[in-house]
């Protein structure tokens, strides 16, 4: 076939969908050129993904035209989009947890024997092969999947995707639950294709891996495709600006002018250690901080969150609320009277919402006793919480019946957040609130944190976005295998500090090493 | 390096014994369970363990072992089958009624049987797919249809079934061998003690089930069950994989009425119903979860034994008969509850609830 070489590999020209009344694209155009990575930003709701699932046959447009290769194509099915070389690997995972992780990769093509019956070993020794290409070793292709940790099931989504030879490969927030280690093995893999002329579409909220990776950007709004450019041609800020569509002022709220000195500590931990995973945990938390945990991958910050919350059994040492030492006996009585602990889950689909409920059940399910009256609800009271959270944070739906599911990404976390507010905590516990949600809901989620924190609250705050530490923490904790590796304060807060301790590092030599991993970290 | 050093070197701590004993832990406890009831069956009756004893409590258990395996087949894909009893009830008719006394008939007779029972599964499965319909309401009124038809073919008791094709399923193996071993006896050897059911059973395991488990499809249906969504963005044509579930559970339903007919020998258009209900007892005993995805055959036979074993247990310890379902349920109930004791052992209690 004779195609002209600069046809893109994949393109979408005036592409329009809408889903009942909501546009979620109108007259978007994209396109991306063979042997380039190509990123595509813009805030939650800005069709972004839509677009994506477009491309990948998930869903159909309502009109334009869509061309692969220079060609005009459509694309019936995800099996149809793989077999035109385009392949997704979707925010939502998409493996099947009870299957071992070599059947999820290769389910469509697993070895055979001539009886056309599967072969188990050569499965899982092609799988082997298959991951030390990749440098993937340290996942075991025979674990079932539900026995692994969230980054390691994103790797294998990723692989996945890797093994049906993509042409084009999209990576809709495929990094976001990965550590700086495992996203620079991704980055090596999709730099290799790239290499090879293939195409890889990257979206990401992570700002610093989009210019670590990405060689051309193209930005959408509304449904709508705002600017393409080469990468590097314009500034941080212009881009912020076009993502929004208004300036942004300043990222970070302020932080504390100096830490506060109080007798009796918010929170305090002591030999607080569970299994093998937490080991001899002591800090104290006060009034109107924000301290950070910080630290590489599974180094046990998910861990001390769930212990604090009373979902772990069998902990070892002590938690005092106010000075008054605490058993916590699980979510129902972390959020009562007394203790106040409020936790905002790493998984906002799954721990956060009941998704096929409505955005207004949703907001009053942890506080619909304090609503109710003789064991009935005041629908009232109800309503006029609905309406305070729905207004206070800010989220996009029009109405509070709709299920949580028709939500975005960013409004989505904005209502877990808002469903705690309600419970007015002393303590809250974030698990990485802004994993995969954009730029301008980030913001809002910021200045939140120091609003609650400025009105007395103590924020324990875990996040795996260095700058989010650097730029939000009065204190960050760097945790090293399941105990407190280093705190940090004021002035020490800073991504190679942050970086070097969460490779257990000592202060010295460690500017070389941070360097090398982090890649170029914009703060 | 090669990659079998790097699995070694990687992975040093999964042993592979414990890796097997946490996944199937119920599996393997359901067969512990049979173990210990067979233990007090054969204190409470010292006659168990002799030839004609063995092979009446497995023919007595193989119809139910072939119901459960055809619910297990559509439960692993995340549905539901309440038809598998009147399917038994329509083969069992169907055979009676159509069933003439030479080999080609016999074999004619259990040919057209399967065929039917594939296609009562395929129906199943077509409507729930194409319906977009909840499996167990389409199967609850397939169910009517199919006992209908039953009805309908045989309306009384009766009909012929050749005694020939009962002996071979319900006999023992050295019966059937013995013309080839004119010189000497096989009473007592250990042929004697192998029934023709657990044989036709083996067949069942080596040439229907395996294949079926270890092809591409069976991945695929364990793989719906586990989550739809993801099999179908992996390229799986989810909807004719769920269909094959629903004929497997056919073909095995129309195997326990065929083994139901030989041991019958007649026709009964109301002799499968119980069946339904007891298929998803064996498969949730046997530790296949009804949400999909995991679990299997091997505890579903396991499964399936224990009941009978029970009523056995009953009747040797004398038992008032009115009190039988009683104590079977609360055995059933132990039993289940026995498969959650790992929850103690949780030390997160988010993954309880996993």
């Amino acid at each position: 076939m004779s195609l002209a070489t600069d046809a893109p590999a994949i393109e979408a020209r005036e592409v329009n969908k809408h889903f009942g009344g909501t546009v979620a694209l109108k007259n978007a155009s994209f396109s991306c050129q063979p042997g380039s990575i190509h990123a595509l930003i813009g805030e939650n709701g800005a069709g972004k993904s839509t677009l994506i699932k477009i491309f990948s046959g998930v869903v159909a447009p309502d009109s334009g035209l869509l061309l692969i290769n220079g060609q005009a194509s459509t694309i019936h099915s995800p099996a149809d989009a793989a077999r035109q070389g385009i392949v997704p690997v979707f925010q939502e995972l998409s493996l099947m947890p009870q299957l071992t992780v070599a059947q999820n990769i290769f389910i469509m093509n697993p070895p055979r024997n001539r009886l056309g019956l599967i072969n188990s070993k050569a499965l899982a020794q092609k799988t082997l092969q298959f991951f030390s290409e990749l440098r993937f070793e340290h996942i075991d292709p025979n674990a079932l999947v539900s026995e692994l940790p969230l980054a390691q099931r994103q790797l294998v989504e990723i692989a996945k995707a890797l093994s049906r030879n993509p042409r084009v490969l999209i990576l809709d927030e495929g990094t976001s639950a990965l550590s700086i280690h495992d996203v620079q093995l991704v980055f090596q893999v999709i730099r290799r294709l790239r290499d090879e002329g293939r195409s890889v579409i990257f979206i990401s909220h992570r700002m610093s891996e989009v210019d670590q990776i990405a060689d051309t950007l193209t930005i959408f709004r509304d449904g709508k495709d705002v600017g393409a450019f080469p990468m590097g041609s314009v500034r941080r800020d212009e881009m912020v600006q076009l993502m929004i569509g208004r300036k942004l002022e300043q990222v970070f709220p302020p932080k504390l002018k100096e830490l506060p000195q109080q007798t009796v500590p918010v929170l305090e931990v002591q030999h607080l250690g569970w299994e093998h995973v937490l080991h001899d945990i002591n800090f104290t938390m006060n009034k109107g901080e924000i301290v950070g945990l910080g630290g590489l991958d599974g180094q046990g910050q998910g861990e001390l969150l769930f212990a604090l919350f009373g979902l772990l059994r069998g902990l070892r040492g002590e938690i005092c609320v106010d000075g008054q030492p605490k058993q916590i006996s699980g979510p129902a009585a972390a959020s009562n009277a007394g203790i106040n602990l409020a936790l905002i889950p790493e998984d906002r689909k799954t721990e956060g919402l009941i998704l096929p409920m409505s955005v207004g059940d949703n907001t009053t399910l942890s506080t619909i006793d304090r609503i109710a009256r003789f064991g009935l609800i005041d629908r009232k009271r109800e309503q006029a919480s609905i309406q305070r959270t729905i207004d206070r944070m800010q989220i996009k739906t029009p109405s509070s019946r709709l299920p949580a599911r028709n939500l975005s990404g960013g409004n989505q976390q904005k209502l877990v957040i808002g469903k705690w507010l309600l419970t007015e905590a002393k303590i809250y516990l974030l698990h990485d609130p802004t994993r995969g949600i954009d730029v301008g809901t980030k913001q809002e989620i910021y200045q939140l944190m120091r609003q609650l924190a400025n009105g007395g609250a103590g924020i324990l705050f875990f996040s795996t976005e260095l700058s989010e530490l650097v730029g939000m923490c009065d204190r960050v904790l760097v945790l090293y295998e399941g105990q407190i590796f280093r705190e940090l304060k004021e002035e020490e807060i800073t991504e190679e500090n942050i970086v070097s301790a969460a490779l257990g590092l000592e202060y010295t030599n460690s500017a070389e090493r941070t360097v090398s991993l982090s890649g170029t970290t914009h703060s | 390096m090669t990659s079998a050093n790097i699995a070694t070197s990687l992975f040093p701590t999964r042993s592979p014994l414990r890796s097997f004993f946490r996944r199937n832990f119920r599996v393997v406890l359901v067969y512990v369970i049979l173990l210990v009831l067979l233990s007090i069956n054969i204190r409470l009756n010292e006659r168990f363990f002799t030839p004609p004893v063995i092979t009446s409590t497995f023919n007595q258990s193989m119809t139910l072992v072939f119901a459960g395996m055809a619910q297990t087949s559509v439960v692993v894909s995340g549905g539901i089958d309440l038809s598998v009893g009147p399917i038994i009830s329509l083969a069992n008719s169907l055979a009676s009624a159509v069933f003439v006394d030479s080999a080609v008939g016999i074999i004619g007779t259990v040919v057209l049987v399967l065929a039917v029972g594939a296609l009562c599964g395929c129906i199943n499965g077509i409507i729930v797919v194409y319906g977009r319909l909840q499996p167990i309401i389409v199967t609850l009124a397939t169910a009517s249809v199919y006992s209908g038809l039953a009805l309908f073919l045989r309306p009384r008791p009766g009909g012929f079934v050749p005694r020939p094709y009962g002996d071979l399923l319900t006999t023992r193996i050295s019966t059937l061998v013995q013309p080839w071993f004119s010189e000497q006896s096989l009473a007592n050897t250990v042929v004697d003690y192998i029934p023709a059911s657990a044989v036709l059973l083996l067949i069942v395991l080596l040439f229907v089930w395996t294949p079926f488990r270890r092809s591409r499809l069976g991945l695929w249906v364990y793989g719906v069950g586990s989550n739809q969504g993801a099999a179908y963005m992996s390229g799986v044509d989810v909807n004719r994989t769920k269909i094959a579930a629903y004929a497997m559970s056919g073909i095995f339903a129309a195997i326990a009425g065929l083994f139901l007919t030989a041991q019958t020998l007649s026709g009964d258009a109301t002799k499968g119903g119980v069946f339904t209900l007891q298929s998803i007892a064996v498969v949730v005993l046997g530790g296949t979860s009804l949400f999909g995805g995991s679990g299997g055959v091997a505890g579903t036979i396991a499964g399936a034994c224990v009941l009978p074993v029970i009523r056995s247990i009953l009747f040797f310890g004398r038992i008032d008969p009115l009190q039988q379902p009683l104590w079977e349920g609360l055995v059933i109930l132990l039993a289940v509850a026995a498969g959650s004791t790992r929850t103690f052992t949780i030390k997160n209690r988010l993954d309880i609830l996993r």
